[in-house]
C-alpha cells in the first residue's frame, strides 16, 4: 500500500493534474456556461422532434408527445432517486396534481394561456413537493418508500371524495386549444400540442441537467453518499433533500399537466399506483445513474405498450390478455435488463459509444 | 480567570455526555491554542470521538459548553461547522463513494462558494465562478498532497492509504482555522505514518489542529500539548515529555497502547 510522499520531489514525474487541457472548438465549448450548453442541446433536440412530428401521422405524433412527458417524469425521479438517494414509490401523485391543476385552470379560468397554466402547475407542484419532501426528509429506506406509496394510493381518491370540484371517478374533461389561427392551416392540433409538450419538457430537462451537473447536483450526491461528511462540509442535509424532492415534484407535476393537456382529461384512474411503479421500473430500465436513462425509460414505457397491444391484436388474444400483456412484457424486459446491465440501457449505450470512440 | 480569546481557538469547558448509564465524557476540559497541534489520546472507548461529535454539533453535551474564539457556541448544528472555520475528518473514511476524488474534495471547498439557491438552480450568476474556484482550490490541495493523479478516480478504486489522504484533503481544502483529525493514521502502513507526521506538522503551521490518535509515537512527535482521556475523564494534560513521564498515564494507557500499536 505505497502512497506518494506528501510533498513529491521536484523531479518526480506526476500525472497531469485533472483532465488534460482541451484544445480547439472543444476548449471553447467547455468554457461556455453549463446552462447555455444545455440550451443549445435542447434546441437541437427540439428541432429533431419537430422534424419527426412533421414526418409522421397523428397517432405517432401523440405517442411522441407521450414519450416527452414520460421522459420528464422519469428524469425528475432520476434526480430524486439517482442523485439524492431518496426512493419514491409515489411519483404518480405529482402527475395527478399537475393534471388536475391544469384541468381546473382550463375549466375555471379559460382565458389563461397554456404557459401561464404550466407556470402555475410548477408552483403548485413545488408547494406539494415542499410539504411531502419536508415531511419525509427524515425518513429512510422502507419508511420513505412507504410514505410515498401511501401518497400514490391516497391522493387519487381525493377526486372521488370531492366530486363537485374534481369530477369524481370520471374525472374532469376539458378542451385545449390547438395551433394559433395563423398556423392552423399547416399545423394540426396534435402536431402543435406535441411541439408544445416537447418544448416544455426540454426546457425542464435543461434545468434538471444544469442542476444535476452543477453544484446542487454534487451536494445531492454528497448527501446521498454520506450525510455526516456532507454536513461537516457545510451542506444543509435536510434542505438539500427537500430541494431534490421539490425539483422532482415539479417535473412530475409538469408531466401530468402535459398529459392532461394532450388528452383533454384528468381522471383518477390514470394515476394509479401502477403508474408510479411503472415510472420507477422505467427509470431502472433506462439507467438510474444518468438523466439519459430517462430517455430510454420514457420511450420504453410508451412503445412497449404499443408493441404489446399490436402483438396481442395480431395473435387475436382475448381482452384480458391484451390488457395485461404490456405490463408482463415490461416486467420481463426489466428483469433481463437488470440481470444483464444493472446500470440500465444507458450503461450499455455509454459503453458502446466509448468503444466506438476508441476504435476511431 | 477567563481564557484569553486570542490565545484559545477552541475551549471545551466541563463537558459531560452520558449514554444511558455510561459516562462517555465526564467534566472534560480541553483548550486548543491557535497555531498549535494539540493531541488527544486515550484507550479505545475513552470518549475521543464523542468529544469530536460534541464539538461538531452532532451531540449536545448534558452539561458544559464549547467556546470558539472566545464565543460560546449555542445550539450549533453540524453544517454550521464549516462556516465557523472548523473542519473534521472521521474515524472511518466517510468519503462520497459515488463522486470522483476531485468532486469529493470540491465538496470540502463549498464554504468558498458565494452563489445561492437561484444560481444553483439556473447555473447562472455566481455558479460558473463558484465551480471554477472550488475546482482550482481542490486541485491545488490534491497537488500539495501528491494525489493529483487520482482526481478522476472513484475513491473506492484507490488503496486505503490514498483514500485516507483524500479524506484529509477534503477537510484541509476548507482552509479551516481548526482541523479536527480522528485517527488519521489508523490502517496506514508504517512508512506512510512518517509522511503523515510531516504533513500534519506542516498543516499545524497554517491552522490549529486537534489530533486524536492511537499511534503514540506520532502524537508525541507532532503535538505540542497532549490531553489524555480515560473512561471519559481527563487524567493528564501537558507537553509530551510530561505526559510520557506521568505514571498514571503509563498505567492507564501508554503501556498497553504501545503494545496495541505494535500489534497493528
Ligand atoms: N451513540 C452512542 N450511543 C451509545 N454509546 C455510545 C455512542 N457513541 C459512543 N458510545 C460509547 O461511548 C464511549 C466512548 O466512545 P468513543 O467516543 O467512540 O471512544 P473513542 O473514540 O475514544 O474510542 C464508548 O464506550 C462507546 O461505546
Ligand atoms: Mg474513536
Amino acid at each position: 500500500m505505497a502512497s506518494p510522499a506528501p510533498r513529491p520531489a521536484a523531479d518526480e514525474v506526476r500525472p497531469p493534474a485533472g483532465p488534460p487541457a482541451p484544445v480547439g472548438t472543444r476548449a471553447r465549448w467547455s468554457t461556455v456556461p453549463l446552462v447555455v450548453r444545455h440550451l443549445v442541446l435542447a434546441a437541437g433536440a427540439l428541432a429533431a422532434v419537430l422534424l419527426l412530428i412533421a414526418a409522421t401521422d397523428t397517432v405517432n405524433t401523440m405517442r411522441i408527445a407521450a414519450v416527452g412527458y414520460s421522459v420528464l417524469a422519469i428524469a425528475g425521479l432520476q434526480v430524486l432517486i439517482g442523485a439524492s438517494g431518496q426512493v419514491s414509490l409515489g411519483h404518480g401523485a405529482f402527475m395527478f396534481i399537475g393534471a388536475y391543476t391544469v384541468a381546473l385552470l382550463v375549466i375555471r379560468l379559460p382565458m389563461l394561456p397554456l404557459w401561464v397554466n404550466l407556470l402555475i402547475t410548477v408552483a403548485v407542484s413545488a408547494a406539494a413537493g415542499v410539504v411531502v419532501g419536508g415531511a419525509t426528509a427524515r425518513l429512510h429506506g422502507p419508511y420513505l418508500a412507504g410514505a410515498t406509496l401511501a401518497l400514490a394510493v391516497g391522493l387519487p381518491s381525493l377526486a372521488v371524495r370531492f366530486p363537485e370540484l374534481l369530477g369524481g371517478g370520471n374525472g374532469l374533461a376539458f378542451t385545449t386549444r390547438g395551433a394559433p389561427p395563423a398556423l392552423a392551416a399547416t399545423v394540426s392540433t396534435a402536431q402543435w400540442q406535441a411541439a408544445a409538450v416537447w418544448f416544455t419538457v426540454l426546457l425542464a430537462l435543461t434545468v434538471l441537467a444544469t442542476v444535476s451537473r452543477g453544484r446542487l447536483g454534487r451536494r445531492m450526491r454528497a448527501v446521498r453518499d454520506d450525510p455526516l461528511a456532507a454536513a461537516a462540509a457545510g451542506i444543509p442535509v435536510g434542505r438539500t433533500k427537500v430541494a431534490a424532492f421539490v425539483l422532482s415534484a415539479c417535473c412530475g407535476g409538469l408531466a401530468g399537466a402535459c398529459q392532461g393537456y394532450l388528452l383533454g382529461t384528468a381522471t383518477p384512474s390514470s394515476f394509479t399506483l401502477a403508474l408510479s411503479l411503472s415510472l420507477l421500473a422505467a427509470l431502472v430500465f433506462g439507467g438510474m445513474g444518468s438523466l439519459w436513462g430517462a430517455l430510454w425509460g420514457g420511450a420504453a414505457l410508451v412503445y412497449l405498450e404499443v408493441w404489446a397491444e399490436d402483438a396481442a391484436h395480431a395473435l387475436s388474444l382475448g381482452t384480458s390478455v391484451t390488457n395485461n400483456l404490456p405490463i408482463v412484457l415490461f416486467g420481463l424486459i426489466l428483469i433481463v435488463v437488470v440481470l444483464l446491465r444493472p446500470d440500465g440501457v444507458h450503461g450499455a449505450v455509454r459503453d458502446a459509444a466509448g468503444a466506438v470512440r476508441r476504435a476511431r | 480567570m477567563p481564557p484569553d480569546p486570542v490565545d484559545h481557538l477552541l475551549s471545551v469547558h466541563g463537558v459531560s455526555v452520558r449514554f444511558g448509564g455510561l459516562a462517555a465524557l465526564d467534566d472534560v476540559r480541553i483548550d486548543v491554542p491557535a497555531g498549535t497541534v494539540a493531541g488527544l489520546i486515550g484507550p479505545n472507548g475513552a470518549g475521543k470521538t464523542t468529544l469530536f461529535n460534541v464539538v461538531s454539533g452532532l451531540l449536545r453535551p448534558d452539561s458544559g459548553r464549547i467556546e470558539w474564539k472566545g464565543r460560546t457556541l449555542r445550539r450549533h448544528r453540524p453544517h454550521d461547522l464549516a462556516g465557523l472555520g472548523i473542519a473534521r475528518t472521521f474515524q472511518g473514511l466517510n468519503l462520497f463513494g459515488g463522486l470522483p476524488v476531485l468532486d469529493n474534495v470540491m465538496v470540502g471547498a463549498e464554504r468558498f462558494a458565494r452563489g445561492g439557491a437561484v444560481s444553483m438552480l439556473t447555473g447562472l450568476g455566481a455558479h460558473g465562478r463558484d465551480e471554477r474556484l472550488m475546482r482550482d482550490r481542490a486541485m491545488a490541495v490534491l497537488e500539495e498532497f501528491g494525489i493529483a493523479g487520482t482526481a478522476r478516480s472513484l475513491p473506492g478504486t484507490l488503496p486505503f492509504g490514498l483514500q485516507k489522504r483524500v479524506a484529509l484533503a477534503r477537510a484541509v481544502v476548507a482552509e479551516p482555522e481548526l482541523l479536527l483529525l480522528d485517527e488519521p493514521a489508523a490502517g496506514i502502513s508504517a512508512d506512510d505514518i512518517g509522511a503523515l507526521a510531516e504533513l500534519i506538522g506542516r498543516l499545524g503551521e497554517r491552522m490549529g489542529v486537534l489530533l486524536v490518535e492511537h499511534h503514540v509515537d506520532l502524537v508525541m512527535q507532532v503535538c505540542e500539548r497532549i490531553t489524555v482521556l480515560d473512561f471519559g475523564r481527563v487524567i493528564c494534560a501537558g507537553p509530551p515529555e510530561a505526559v510520557r513521564a506521568d505514571p498514571g498515564v503509563a498505567e492507564a494507557y501508554l503501556g498497553t497502547g504501545e503494545e496495541a500499536a505494535d500489534d497493528a
